[in-house]
């Protein structure tokens, strides 16, 4: 028995969290905001999505085992930081590079946006671990 | 330079991401384990060798110059800790593939394993204060989900006393550093280093100090402190105690010996005597608990909490050969006590108990197994010319030299009731007398293959090995802790090999 409000409003809700916790993953770079409120977000989202529709239906949505999104979130973290490695500069020295996009415009992309981008995977793996382990353990 | 610094952080970082890639086969991760455990092993080698050459180290990650950024810092105390540290994680690691239970390889033991690794590398490199803390941090986390993997009761019994004491430790530690870092305004070791020397506030400094002798204390076990150790080692599978108790309590006693030769030597009449005081009462309460108990794993607990008395002992006389007799004890004890830890897991296997009583005639039924424990045994008591036998003599002569007679008394005393153990061990459970099997209520376990012997046996004869070289050519050895303690009794070069390393 799912109630009727709760469904439809996570349905609404779901799209607009997500984008929002983009929005605050990449604004974290020079304001507050950042990966681990970002990523907090987006299991938020799916907790939401959980206590709506139940654990079943989450891990179907999700596709993968939360578990693979930690490790990836780890993988492009440490990635990241190899980068300056192999530039021949420390462990984690920002390295950056633009990407042209035409018309003599170009999107300034580096380590450091990469490296949060881990720290989102991150959180959002290991919290949902937990949560749905919670959640089926009921 | 700068990769050979990072790499003992990164292997167990890339191999536990691997092993959680892999959650699904259990081969893979067992696999993965080993190379990665091999993988740090060798690192760590070439980095001893390497600061053995050139001297101390050091890199700025992320390129910001020190003190602003986090500082990874090698002298040759960290190096050899770093490579104590993944020698204990490669015999383990094998040892691991013979005794683990699927279950728990099932639940991420490889991966938490080879974090906890990761954690024990940052300790020992890290230059920094705060970063250190992040460390401990990643190490308890990890130990927290091994000690408590599995969930059996007595398991989460004894990791609830540990994680308690432990996050007490953490938040002494917290509250210190908040303090440090108002009154000093950095806490990169190396500027700490310099502003200590011409602190106008010794007074202050002194009570700082004191936290984190509790913060630390409490970590690496010493008298009043060390109640959590024995509640919780005896409760977890074999490996995990034996790599606890082989590098946990450690990292402790590094991080003393980093802090009291680098930064708080504003006052060694009180700190450092009372870090004498505390490392003779120790020694003695921990051998004095031993003697008390008839559980295999229970007496080499408190034995640990012995042993860091003898450790902690050499910081106290503070001189540069009791500080090599420190770094040397160090060497010697983990080695030791984490194969004693892997006899009694074997034991265990055998007889199907840790119980004294239980246990018996193992001299017949394993020789091999015996010729290990005497060796590491004999060696933990002290006995020429086993390595513990050269480090107990540095600790001892020196403290007659400087004429702290009661120190040189106690450590004697304790050298002896160790033996007493030690033989009580040897004739509980190698001695005398198979126990009737008809009152056993455990069934002895089938026959181990001959790939589960390899690799149970393969780690003991390897440390065992170790223990009889460092006793008979002791000589490298000791160069090796005496430069090391020379390097503690004079910052300057680690101060000039942080603040002016460039990339």
């Amino acid at each position: 028995m799912q109630p009727v409000i709760l469904t439809t409003a996570t349905r609404y809700l779901m799209p607009m969290l997500l984008l929002l916790s983009a929005f605050l993953l990449f604004r974290g770079h020079n304001l507050p905001g950042g990966g681990f409120i970002g990523g907090l977000v987006a299991a938020g989202t799916f907790i939401l999505h959980n206590f709506a529709f139940g654990v079943q239906e989450t891990r179907k949505l999700l596709r993968v085992n939360p578990l693979m999104i930690t490790a990836t979130g780890l993988l492009i973290a440490m990635g990241s930081g190899v980068v300056g490695l192999l530039t021949g500069k420390p462990f984690l020295t920002g390295q950056w590079i633009t990407l042209p996009l035409g018309k003599g415009e170009g999107l300034h992309i580096g380590t450091p946006v990469t490296f949060d981008i881990g720290v989102y995977l991150v959180v959002i793996g290991a919290t949902l671990t937990i949560i749905l382990a919670l959640a089926e353990g009921e | 330079m700068n990769t050979l610094l990072v790499l003992p952080i990164l292997i167990p970082l890339a191999t536990a991401i691997a092993c959680l890639m892999a959650w699904r086969s259990r081969t893979i991760q067992r696999i993965i384990g080993v190379i990665g455990a091999a993988g740090l092993l060798t690192t760590a080698l070439i980095l001893l060798a390497t600061v053995w050459r050139q001297g101390i180290i050091a890199t700025q990650l992320g390129n910001w110059p020190a003190p602003f950024g986090i500082t990874l810092a090698a002298d040759l105390l960290s190096a050899i800790m770093t490579v104590l540290g993944s020698l204990m994680g490669f015999t383990v690691m094998v040892y691991s593939l013979g005794s683990i239970d699927r279950r728990r390889e099932a639940y991420g033991y490889y991966p938490f394993f080879h974090l906890l690794l990761m954690g024990v590398s940052g300790v020992f490199l890290t230059g920094d204060l705060f970063n250190l803390y992040v460390w401990f941090e990643v190490m308890l986390m990890s130990s927290f989900v091994l000690l408590a993997l599995g969930g059996e009761k007595a398991q989460l019994e004894g990791a609830i006393k540990y994680v308690t004491l432990n996050l007490i430790s953490s938040a002494f530690f917290l509250t210190a550093l908040g303090i440090l870092y108002g009154m000093a305004g950095t806490l990169n070791m190396a500027d700490l280093a310099q502003l200590a020397k011409a602190t106008k506030y010794p007074g202050v400094a002194t009570t700082l100090s004191m936290l984190f002798l509790v913060a630390f204390g409490i970590k690496s076990a010493i008298f009043p402190l060390f109640f959590w150790l024995p509640a919780s080692y005896h409760t977890p599978p074999v490996p995990v105690s034996a790599i606890f108790a082989g590098l946990l309590t450690k990292v402790g006693v590094y991080t003393l010996l980093r802090v009291f030769t680098l930064l708080f030597i504003q006052n060694p009449g009180y700190t450092h005597n009372l870090i004498l005081a505390m490392a003779g009462v120790t020694m003695l309460t921990g051998v004095l608990g031993a003697m008390s108990h008839n559980e295999f794993r229970r007496i080499l607990s408190f034995h640990i909490i012995s042993q860091v008395g003898y450790m902690v002992m050499g910081l106290g006389l503070f001189t540069p050969l009791a500080l090599a007799g420190s770094i040397f004890y160090i060497i010697h004890h983990i080695i030791v006590k984490t194969n004693l830890f892997l006899v009694s897991g074997v034991a265990h296997r055998l007889q199907g108990s840790f119980d004294l009583e239980k246990l018996g005639g193992l001299s017949l039924k394993a020789p091999a197994l015996t010729v290990v424990f005497v060796i590491s045994a004999f060696s933990l008591a002290g006995i020429p010319p086993l390595s513990g036998f050269w480090a107990k003599y540095i600790l001892v002569l020196n403290s007659l030299q400087i004429e702290s007679y009661p120190i040189a008394a106690t450590a004697l005393v304790v050298s002896l009731l160790t033996l007493f153990s030690m033989a009580k061990i040897w004739a509980g459970a190698f001695w005398g007398e198979p126990p009737d099997s008809s009152t056993s209520t455990v069934a002895p376990p089938s026959a181990p293959n001959l790939f589960t012997k390899a690799v149970l046996y393969g780690p003991m004869f390897l440390l065992a090995g170790l223990t009889l070289t460092i006793g008979l050519m002791t000589e490298p050895f000791m160069a090796l802790a005496v430069r090391a303690a020379d390097q503690l009794m004079d910052p300057a070069p680690y101060i000039q090999a942080v603040l002016e390393s460039r990339p």
